[in-house]
């Protein structure tokens, strides 16, 4: 296939297939570049300046990274997000799978559809109502806290997102009941596609479900859990819209994320520059991350 | 063909980003430029008679300035209103994109700095001289005053406007006071801590206050405790910047430290650092706690919710007799340098502090104490109400001249990130009163050096 630059009109004349497609791929591309590439390309400029968002701007050159790496606030926002992967991803994936193949055995019941709805249930309640809700539970006075006095653990009782040492965590609670139910399904459909023949035969030669878990579960869903592991993965440091609605980064900066930072200096300190260049390193950061689990997990045998 | 297409592709869709961003060279160059200092009006300016569009972008839960709106339509029917409502930190994150490319003729203003470093405000200096703003007592205006390129405060032109001006102290629950023997306000700290210690062995929470979140709500108590301990003066040079202020002195280091007796004598809930405001107000008004440190935005709110059972003091001073100073702001309105309708609004804003019935509408509505000249007509409150005890406590800090600007006020960062955590470190016992102060100043250095 060979390819012009010519004028529209004489590669109208030509009518080969690749202008059609062009054609039909335009508006797409057009809206991804305009919204997509193009943000990316400014925050990435932005981040070689300093500037409030609206006045003159001056050349900082890598001044704002060095910042990013140096700021002890700004690097313990880091820290905190990946510590949020033990709640975002490592609880969801593992309980998902445990969850998903107990779902399968008893796939035929009543149970099993109720069981399906409940999980998925998080996913489809918008995170801002979750982060409310969630932030009653886990208030002094909140359900929570009403369990465990009515179980006679009163004095473990505290208000969970406002204690420095449980703020974290709790939030990382949130973070893992609303992932818990996407994860589910994921490996559910997985399963689904598994041969049962494979179960059966399995069984024969006198595996136990242990067994069958890890000898054909696993191994069979490997692209599911590849999924699973970089959705939560990604949500995890990129994290926002739960610590803002229910910590706002409190107290004292113990729940403080790379997101929620990068909001503040954008949008408090009017420093864009530091934003952006915070929001480089994020962006960097998750693809470092993102893509070898992508590797890892990779279905080679096709 | 397939893979070519989509290398092809790829490279099409880096060229159309670059192409798009490397259009716009380095950011800010569309920023407005400074206007010539504002003429001098050779009469005060009107509405006209002519239709007229007022675009106003006000703060959403407040319900004063859109009465205030609809009386000045009825006065002045050429008017109408074109009015955008958001809440305050929605305000404060878009002002200066709002004022640059959709500029309201009125608006709910944040901290004022950088709007006017960005010359994103019309100087008012001009309508102050026509409208004789210029007579009225010198402590409304000052906080919205900016010495040229916006960066202290306090002195020089006039940016903004106030629709009234708040007050803050202390509110207590009557009933609750009555219980431990507490008949009249504390007139000294000691008097007041007497009375924090008698409410605590009572079983009485003694303090209902917020600090969680990213509002430290224990910045109000600090501050009144800072102005108990010092001059009001230092706190003020603070707030607005003048060079060589510093928040880390002797006698607020001893406030600091007072705070944290408070703490470590559990007069604060034991879960004030996931309080929010909204907690506060409601376990307030149920009964739960008998002092709170807040303003008199809540007056008109009290006094419907708790009638009868709530009263108000200021800050008691450290020695019998002393100045007595309080956090007092004014809810600042300001026009755009790009406005279409600047006189109007400057009119409007002219009206609210001197029509009988827009000040009437200003503290029924606002509770709190209008703006205007000393002598100007006050409406009539009823005696026995909390409005009427913060509308004479406004009285008595104009005598000793201790309004305050409010510390979280200094820089546009300074209560988000630092006085919040670190006064939820305080609570925690993960800050000492010293450092914490050190710790502030240190940002505040960083921030007022470094924009």
């Amino acid at each position: 296939m060979t390819r012009k630059k010519g004028s529209p009109a004489r590669a109208a004349g030509l009518r080969t297939p690749s202008w059609v497609a062009w054609l039909f791929v335009a508006p797409a591309l057009i809206v991804y570049a305009v919204f997509v590439l193009r943000p990316i390309v400014l925050t990435i400029q932005y981040s070689l300046y300093r500037w409030d968002g609206i006045g003159p701007s001056t050349w900082a050159g890598l001044g704002n990274y060095a910042k990013v790496f140096t700021d002890p606030d700004l690097f313990a926002s880091i820290l905190n997000a990946i510590k949020l992967i033990l709640f975002f991803s490592v609880i969801p994936v593992l309980l998902g799978l445990a969850i998903a193949s107990t779902i399968r055995r008893i796939a035929a019941s009543r149970l099993a559809l109720v069981a399906r709805t409940v999980l998925f249930l998080p996913q489809v309640i918008p995170l801002v109502a979750a982060g409310i809700a969630w932030s009653w539970l886990l208030s002094s006075t909140g359900l929570v806290n009403q369990l465990l006095r009515l179980a006679g653990l009163g004095g473990v009782a505290r208000a969970w997102l406002g204690d420095f040492s449980t703020a974290l965590p709790a939030v990382g609670v949130i973070g893992a009941w609303v992932l818990l139910g996407l994860c589910t399904i994921l490996l559910l459909s997985g399963l689904s596609k598994i041969d049962p023949a494979l179960y059966e035969a399995a069984r024969m030669d006198g595996a136990g479900p242990l067994r069958e878990f890890v000898s054909i579960t696993v191994p069979s869903l490997r692209q599911e859990i590849g999924v699973c592991v970089t959705v939560t993965v990604i949500a995890a440091l990129a994290s926002f819209d739960i610590v803002y609605v229910s910590t706002q980064g409190g107290p004292g900066n113990a729940t403080m994320v790379p997101g929620l930072e990068i909001y503040y200096l954008a949008f408090s300190e009017r420093q864009v520059g530091m934003a952006s260049a915070l929001a480089v390193v994020l962006m960097v950061l998750v693809l470092l991350v993102a893509l070898p689990i992508q590797w890892l997990t990779k279905d080679r045998s096709s | 063909m397939s893979r070519r297409t989509r290398w092809n592709g790829a490279a099409l869709a880096v060229v159309m980003g670059g192409a798009l961003a490397a259009g716009c060279g380095a950011p800010g160059g569309d920023a407005p430029q400074p206007e010539a200092t504002s003429a001098s009006l050779a009469a005060a300016p009107t509405c006209g008679t002519a239709p007229v569009t007022l675009n106003a972008y006000i703060e959403t839960g407040f319900p004063l300035p859109k009465e205030l709106s609809t009386e000045f339509s009825k006065q002045y029917p050429n008017v109408k209103w074109n009015i955008r409502e958001d809440q305050f930190a929605v305000i404060t994150q878009n002002a200066p994109r709002v004022l640059a490319d959709d500029p309201p003729d009125l608006m709910r203003l944040p901290q004022v700095s950088e709007l006017v470093k960005n010359n994103l405000l019309k100087n008012l200096d001009g309508y102050a001289k026509a409208f004789g703003w210029d007579a009225w007592p010198a402590s409304q205006l000052e906080q919205m005053r900016l010495a040229p390129g916006g960066k202290t405060r306090g002195e020089g032109s006039l940016y903004a406007m106030g629709l009234n001006f708040s007050m803050t102290g202390v509110f207590y629950n009557k009933k609750l006071a009555d219980k431990i023997g507490m008949s009249s306000p504390p007139t000294t700290l000691a008097e007041l801590d007497d009375a924090l210690a008698k409410a605590k062995s009572a079983g009485i929470t003694p303090i209902a206050q917020f600090n969680g979140g990213a509002t430290g709500g224990l910045a109000f108590p600090l501050q009144d405790l800072m102005a108990s301990y010092g001059p009001s003066g230092p706190i003020n040079d603070w707030i607005y910047q003048k060079p060589g202020a510093t928040i880390d002195t002797p006698s607020n280091v001893q406030a600091t430290q007072h705070l944290e007796k408070w703490i470590k004598a559990g007069y604060f809930w034991k879960d004030v650092n996931a309080v929010d405001y909204a907690t506060m107000m409601s376990r307030f008004i149920k009964g739960d706690g008998l002092f709170s440190f807040n303003g008199d935005w809540e007056s008109g709110n009290l006094d419907k919710q708790m009638a009868g059972n709530v009263g108000f003091f200021l800050m008691p001073p450290a020695q019998q007799g002393g100045k007595q100073a309080a956090m007092s702001a004014p809810l600042t309105y300001g026009i755009s340098s790009r406005a279409k309708n600047a006189d109007c609004a400057a009119f409007f804003l002219n009206w609210v502090a001197t029509d009988p019935k827009a000040r009437e509408i200003g503290v029924k509505v606002g509770g709190s104490h209008p703006m205007g000249p000393a002598d100007a007509p006050m409406p009539e409150v009823a005696k026995d109400t909390v409005t009427a005890s913060t509308l004479s406590a406004g009285a008595k800090i104009a005598e000793d001249n201790g309004s305050m600007d409010f510390i979280a006020n200094a820089t546009g960062a300074i209560y988000a990130k630092s006085w919040t955590p670190q006064l939820q470190k305080l609570v925690a016992g993960q800050q000492t009163p010293e450092e914490l102060l050190k710790s502030v100043q240190s940002d505040y250095t960083s921030q007022v050096g470094g924009s």
